[in-house]
């Protein structure tokens, strides 16, 4: 079943003045309930303005957004609403935090949704579990925190108002590569257990490769490529028409495979690189 | 090898956090030096050391010969040794990209004929010049991150350090600025410190220093550092991906000698060991 149905969506920033300019342009795509879609794309591309669609932070100037099979902008006055289901964390979202605590900050958006009591604190003790937030952090001032602890803190801010759609624009930009792969293994805990639809836009090709089921490309305002992992990350070549890279353990494999030895294309990890060389170069 | 940045037995704290302990390492003029290590491990805080932004607490640092001792000697340094960070929006300060690289010359005192040639020039080396009259907040992150570095090739230092200059930027921005750290490093000569977490840039260095809370733990030339895996596991960095598989299937029971740093490298060395197997479809 589809969670995010898009059809026909166009934006175009200064629209009537000089300065126009088409960031998205008839894109229409879908995505099942429980599905991890990785976004990848240069930077203009259309990435965030798709983004902000999906929540209705930005409404489209012509085609629709259906979440759960109804236009987002039926009840425009309602649009409130769609924001609590369909959770955006923005790029660096450790600037945003404000409260005295962590456990507050964490809790704001819930309690704006209108969570409270006991339901509330679980909520919270929840998220920040799954941002890997040790409880005797929650006291604290969010400002006490490192830089990785404070990314996650506004993470689970988002986490707690339970939203259906999960939304990450660069989660792990600026992390060290520990920092980044523990933060990826905590998001996709929390995909495996909430069975939450996740949309995580990124940079790091080997992130988005790790991670997604299925991989959207987005090229100059326009869908290039939506497809499996394994077949995007097969298509080198075009991925880097578009200004993207694939990562290297798929780049050496994939040229092997393009030189005539018999591995597979589209390899995502060095494991699975390892498992597909060693029955060849055993033989040796 | 001639040393352009000395450092020895230094120390620094912030507060009760002591970020460097009695540190020593040397930066080799004219070559390109990568610094890695965990967030937190004291590389930005290197980097302030580095350009006298920041003096140590104890044990010295000469640069070009130079101790920062006295005011006169402190713009001594930060004139030798100009500083490019992260955020290219935090770094950009004028309306007009030309005036923006010009910036820095003004301050400096630079006569105006010569600020001209010298802008121009920067530009031309960071492949901007044609943007020259372009607002920059319009430009995309590699085109800012590459005005920040032409206002500091203005500047005429002998010595670049940049603190992350990639980590916001998209791959094809990731490239144009490694491109120009490499052309401004092989073609002017200028000394260049790249503090990165990714190991695709670190293995384009001369040089690797790996930093440790506070401390080196291992530097060499980039075969050196990353031949030893075990150690950077252990302290949870990464190594390349080309050099992990080679590490992995020696682990398996595959022998080679060679280990790989770049996909090229790589692919080579693979297609020599299945070479030898049957397995070649045509």
């Amino acid at each position: 079943m589809n969670i995010i149905e898009a059809k026909h969506l166009t934006y175009k920033y200064g629209a009537g003045t000089p300065f126009e300019k088409t960031a998205v342009s008839d894109i229409s795509f879908s995505i099942e309930k429980g599905e991890f879609i990785g976004i990848i794309g240069h930077t203009g591309s259309g990435k965030s303005t798709l983004m902000q669609m999906l929540n209705g932070l930005i409404r489209p100037d012509s085609g629709e957004i259906l979440l759960d099979g109804e236009n987002i902008w039926k009840k425009p006055k309602e649009i409130r609403k769609v924001r609590f289901r369909v959770g955006m964390v923005f790029q660096y979202p450790e600037y945003q935090l404000f409260e005295d605590t962590v456990y507050s900050d964490i809790a704001y958006g819930a309690v704006n949704k209108g969570i409270s009591g006991q339901e509330l604190d679980k909520t919270v003790r929840n998220a920040a579990e799954f941002a890997g937030l040790p409880d005797n952090l929650l006291e604290k001032s969010p400002f006490e925190l490192s830089g990785g602890e404070k990314r996650r803190a506004a993470i689970a801010g988002i986490m707690a108002m339970q939203p259906e759609v999960l939304v990450l624009d660069e989660p792990t930009a600026g992390l060290d590569p520990m920092g980044r792969e523990f933060l990826l293994s905590k998001i996709r805990e929390y995909h495996r257990k909430n069975g939450n639809t996740v949309i995580l836009v990124s940079h790091s090709m080997e992130d988005i490769a790790k991670i997604s089921d299925r991989v959207i490309v987005m090229n100059k305002g326009r869908l290039e490529m939506y497809d499996t992992t394994e077949n995007v990350f097969s298509q080198g070549e075009r991925l880097k028409q578009t200004g993207l890279k694939i990562p290297e353990i798929t780049y050496i494999m994939n040229m092997l495979s393009d030189r005539g030895y018999g591995v597979k294309k589209g390899i995502l990890t060095v494991e699975e690189a390892v498992r597909e060389l060693l029955p060849l170069l055993k033989k040796f | 090898m001639e040393s352009f940045i000395s450092v020895k037995n230094v120390s620094f704290s912030y507060g009760k956090d002591t970020v460097l302990d009695n540190i020593s390492l040397e930066i080799e003029k004219g070559k390109f030096t990568a610094l890695l290590g965990h967030n937190g491990c004291g590389k930005s805080t290197m980097a302030k050391l580095f350009n006298a932004l920041l003096l140590p607490d104890k044990g010295t640092i000469s640069v070009d010969g130079i101790v920062p001792e006295t005011e006169d000697e402190v713009y001594e340094i930060r004139k030798k040794v100009g500083l490019v960070l992260q955020n290219p929006d935090n770094q950009l300060v004028a309306t007009i990209v030309e005036e923006d690289v010009a910036f820095g010359c003004e301050n400096l005192g630079v006569n105006p004929r010569e600020i001209r040639e010298r802008v121009d020039k920067a530009l031309k080396a960071v492949n901007m010049y044609e943007y020259r009259r372009h607002a920059p907040h319009k430009l995309s992150g590699g085109q800012k991150q590459r005005v920040a570095i032409a206002g500091i090739i203005a500047m005429q230092p002998e010595c670049i350090v940049l603190d992350e200059p990639t980590a916001m930027l998209d791959p094809q921005g990731r490239k144009e600025v490694t491109d120009t750290i490499r052309f401004l490093n092989r073609e002017y000569g200028i000394t260049i410190i790249l503090i990165t977490h990714y190991m695709d840039e670190a293995v384009l260095a001369d040089r690797v220093i790996v930093m440790d809370k506070g401390s080196i733990l291992t530097q060499g030339n980039p075969s050196e550092v990353f031949s030893q895996a075990e150690l950077l596991r252990e302290h949870s960095l990464d190594i390349p991906q080309s050099a992990q598989l080679i590490h992995m299937l020696k682990k398996n029971g595959i022998k080679t000698d060679t280990l790989p740093l770049k996909p090229d490298e790589c692919i080579r060395l693979l297609e020599e060991m299945l070479a030898g197997t049957d397995f070649r479809l045509c």
